[in-house]
């Protein structure tokens, strides 16, 4: 259950002992997008990939951490801790897996895996700072998993920017996104091509700081 | 045959945490359609996932969630003033449907519809 003490803690940690190395977290569905923009930022600011991507929902199953990321926008600089992590979905069936080819038991350890990462996204939800919500942006943005993940982060007072990846697809409605959750700040990006990654460091300033 | 099962507020509102999702989660591995009146909060429907994500196996594969909410609406003060001294009564606005992604294979939801579609279990021709 959130805590008010907890959070008003958490709020003057953020603003006078851990700024210099906050914790930024990538959050979403699975196949949003999310390593992708995690090793578009790395390969932006550190020369080097930290996550692997796939077409295979569930790539991800680990949380994965890069330390110590500075981005630079108009003079400022900002050092952050990324972390991607497991999509959150409420269903894992193996079977979904084997139209990728892969063998039924491949399908079961990847299920298993899955269900595990979910669990562990859960629970770092707590320790982020700040946290970019990655949605793919030709798919319908009012999912439940959306509305529970942004639930939460509200309930946390936890800093979101979300980010409405792949619009360099035809389908991709950014429109449809911001309405969704006008409350929070959104930008359009494809993290695979790298577009609109200058407005998209200038809102995580804004978001931040 | 779909059995839909309709929680009312006073059903669960006492239970605690733990009680309450064990309650759910029973219900719905049993093959079960739930519709909460009041809803669950974001922080619960987060509990329940994660929950229902530590029991996947090879029968129950998670489930299919949507919950309607007034939470954070935008209201009038007279609206905002009614729905406190309700509430101050027990009563909770808002539902939650649940279903096993067994039975229930996606609810669809916009702005101003709720849709679900269930699994077209048909049987198989000899």
């Amino acid at each position: 259950m959130p805590n008010p003490f907890k959070d008003f803690f958490d709020f003057l940690t953020r603003l006078f002992l851990n700024k210099k190395h906050i914790k930024i977290g990538l959050y979403g569905p699975t196949n949003s997008g999310k390593s992708t923009l995690a090793n578009r930022i790395t390969k932006d600011w550190l020369g080097e990939e930290m996550s692997s991507v796939s077409r295979i929902p569930h790539e991800t199953r680990e949380i994965i951490q890069k330390e110590k990321i500075t981005v630079q926008h108009n003079g400022k600089k900002l050092t952050f801790n990324l972390v991607d992590t497991p999509g959150i979905a409420t269903k894992i069936d193996y079977e979904d897996f084997l139209k990728y080819k892969l063998s039924v038991k491949e399908a079961r350890e990847r299920a298993k895996e899955a269900t595990k990462g979910v669990i562990e996204s859960i629970k770092w939800l707590d320790s982020m700072d700040c946290v970019i919500v990655v949605l793919d942006s030709t798919i319908n943005p009012y999912s439940q998993v959306n509305i529970t993940i942004i639930g939460n982060l509200a309930a946390r007072k936890i800093p979101v920017l979300i980010a409405a990846n792949k619009i360099d697809l035809k389908k991709s409605d950014l429109k449809k996104v911001e309405a969704a959750f006008p409350q929070y700040k959104s930008v359009g990006i494809s993290a695979e091509y790298g577009h609109n990654m200058d407005d998209f460091y200038k809102m995580l300033f804004k978001v931040v700081k | 045959m779909l059995t839909l099962q309709f929680i009312p507020n006073t059903e669960i509102a006492n239970l605690d945490q733990e009680s309450k999702l064990r309650k759910l989660i029973s219900l719905i591995k049993s093959d079960r359609i739930l519709v909460l009146e009041g809803g669950l909060s974001s922080y619960e429907e987060m509990q329940l996932i994660e929950r229902t994500m530590e029991q996947i196996n090879k029968e129950f594969r998670g489930i299919e969630i949507c919950t309607v909410s007034s939470e954070k609406r935008k209201t009038e003060f007279s609206t905002k003033i009614k729905e406190a001294i309700l509430k101050a009564f027990g009563y909770k606005s808002g539902l939650t449907i649940i279903g096993p992604a067994s039975i229930v294979k996606e609810i669809r939801r916009d702005p101003t519809k709720i849709e679900l579609f269930a699994v077209n279990k048909r049987p198989r021709k000899k």
